[in-house]
């Protein structure tokens, strides 16, 4: 029985600031990252300890540097938010990991919360710069000039599937699922055939099918294994193929479907062989083309349009879901991910009001009929950058969402609410509110551990090996009960 | 689904046209292109206000490290 699929997303935000000479991104994410008011946030450390990216789930460990920056920098690049996040200076982008959740809906709005915090930053950060600057953040994933930074989601996987069956059922997944996921994208970078518009805005930077790697040589399965929990039952899938998306629709579609076909890996319920016979060039060819009527070749000779390989992938989960009991929200995927792929069949135009690559899509053609303008224009290219900025008076896809143009999946209310409260059903709230009631003392936080300074005494690290406990119902009488962090460690004792 | 889902518009493009229609059928869906039309326009005046003015100089220099 496949174990329920905890996820959460790191987004890497895109950062310039105007008028700025000497513009250096990275000290312009630390001004960014500690204009973020949340006052325990401010001396708290990041558990490096407890960090491993260099360890491959094929089994072996890479050589390499560890980073481990000192005090003093580890304060001013990492801050964790009482709402379980981590919000961060990562190489030359801030970035924002966010609480772990159990269901795509809660993701959405922990995502989107998330996209608010940047932005009550980016403007605090903007009264500090010189006048005629201003900083400006981009939930995108290029520049267009051939540099690319990511979108990750990462789920929650039972140990004892192999790594081997995860990568041969998820290859033909990754590679197809972009047709509702992409983001869009004005053109091509790095070395790929030109293009007017693409769907998706990182298909261009992926070299290879499978490695460790991140930054370089780019792989479509990312083998970084970090659990983040108990490493003998638990892998954590890091999902690096994604594109950063605006829609709510779409992350929601994108992380549900993503999370049933993990479920069906590891119930074994990928029955059929769907093995691509080249995925990195077939990745590039479904991206760029945008009347989705590119087919791709299987391994054994068969050729599929990347719809019809998710149908595939559909049928399999319509059988698998029918089979047995799974949480309410599988059926609603289920449900959307079928619509979905019937209109992209019928006619894409239908999804303009939700899939992001084709809102950007219609948006961008019918501004460019009204000015005759082309693919190549530089008004077109900032149609496209500005649809991810962040600013609620001059972002696109912003200005979309006030018409009324896109369908929304979660509540304003609810995003506000997320800036500082953390998810109720899993070890964030814990986390979250260790912040809220003894940040004084919290030493160093981790995804799986919390460590206190009480007085003189030794660090005493709480370790949280199991995603889905230090839920509110586990843990709200604890809390309730512990006036202080000793008192929390005294009773966590008994 | 949510009920912050109610109130959205029926989809950016959905132009499969419904058939059969003549005489006031037409007509009403003469006058809810005509209105869907405006609505587009506003729209596109809007996008035209925000857009940043020195798009091509903007763009220029809209330069990223590598990330992850």
């Amino acid at each position: 029985m496949a174990i329920p699929k905890v996820m959460g997303t790191e987004i890497e935000y895109g950062i310039t600031v105007t008028n700025d000479r000497d513009f250096d991104p990275i000290s312009s994410c630390v001004l960014l990252v500690n204009a973020y008011r949340e006052e325990r946030a401010a001396r708290i450390l990041w558990d490096y300890d407890q960090e491993n990216p260099l360890a491959d789930a094929r089994g072996f460990q890479v050589d390499g540097e560890k980073y481990t920056p000192n005090q003093q920098e580890n304060i001013a690049r990492n801050k964790t938010l009482e709402n379980g996040a981590r919000y961060y200076v990562d190489h030359a982008h801030p970035e924002y990991s966010c609480p772990e959740v159990t269901n795509p809906r809660d993701l959405v709005i922990h995502e989107r919360a998330g996209e608010r915090i940047v932005e009550i930053s980016r403007r605090e950060a903007c009264a500090l710069l010189p006048e005629g600057m201003q900083m400006l953040i981009h939930k995108n994933n290029s520049d267009h000039k051939g540099n690319s930074y990511g979108s990750h989601e990462n789920y929650l996987m039972d140990r004892r599937t192999s790594f081997k069956q995860i990568v041969e059922h998820l290859m033909p997944f990754f590679v197809t699922r972009q047709v509702y996921s992409g983001a869009g994208k004005v053109g091509s970078e790095n070395r790929a055939h030109r293009c007017a518009y693409q769907l998706s805005q990182r298909a261009d930077f992926f070299e290879t099918e499978v490695a460790l790697d991140t930054m370089v040589k780019r792989p479509i399965v990312n083998t970084r294994d970090e659990p983040h929990a108990d490493r003998e039952k638990y892998r954590r899938l890091h999902v690096i193929v994604g594109d950063s998306n605006m829609s709510e629709y779409t992350i929601w579609l994108r992380q549900g479907v993503t999370a049933l076909v993990l479920a069906m890996i590891e119930d074994g319920a990928v029955s059929r062989d769907l093995s691509l016979r080249d995925p990195v060039r077939a990745i590039k060819d479904v991206s760029h083309d945008p009347s989705l009527k590119q087919t791709v070749e299987l391994q054994n000779g068969r050729r599929l349009t990347a719809v019809q390989l998710q149908a595939e992938y559909l049928e399999l989960a319509q059988r698998y879901a029918a089979s047995r009991q799974l949480e309410p929200w599988y059926a609603e995927v289920l449900k959307e991910w079928e619509t979905t792929l019937a209109a992209l069949a019928r006619n894409p135009l239908e999804l303009a009001d939700r899939i992001d690559w084709i809102i950007k899509k219609v948006m961008i053609e019918r501004f460019m009929d009204r000015k005759g303008l082309d693919w190549e224009a530089a008004q077109v290219q900032m149609m496209d950058l500005q649809y991810h900025d962040l600013r609620p008076e001059k972002g696109l896809y912003h200005l979309l969402e006030r018409q009324g143009q896109v369908r929304r999946m979660v509540t304003d209310a609810e995003i506000m609410r997320a800036i500082t409260e953390p998810p109720e059903d899993t070890r964030a709230y814990f986390r979250g509110h260790c912040l809220k009631r003894y940040g004084d003392q919290v030493f160093g936080v981790n995804w799986d551990s919390i460590s206190f300074g009480i007085g003189d005494e030794p660090i005493k690290r709480v370790l949280m090996a199991e995603p889905l406990k230090g839920s509110k119902a586990h843990v709200a009488d604890l809390l309730h009960r512990s006036k202080d962090a000793a008192e929390l460690v005294r009773n966590l004792r008994a | 689904m949510s009920e912050s889902q109610q109130k959205q518009k029926s989809g950016g493009g959905g132009e499969g046209g419904e058939s059969g229609a003549s005489g006031d059928g037409a007509k009403k869906l003469a006058k809810k292109g005509e209105a869907l039309k405006e609505e587009m326009d506003s729209l596109m005046d809007e996008i035209d206000e925000v857009l940043e003015e020195n798009a091509e100089e903007f763009v220029k220099n809209y330069v990223q490290r590598g990330g992850e």
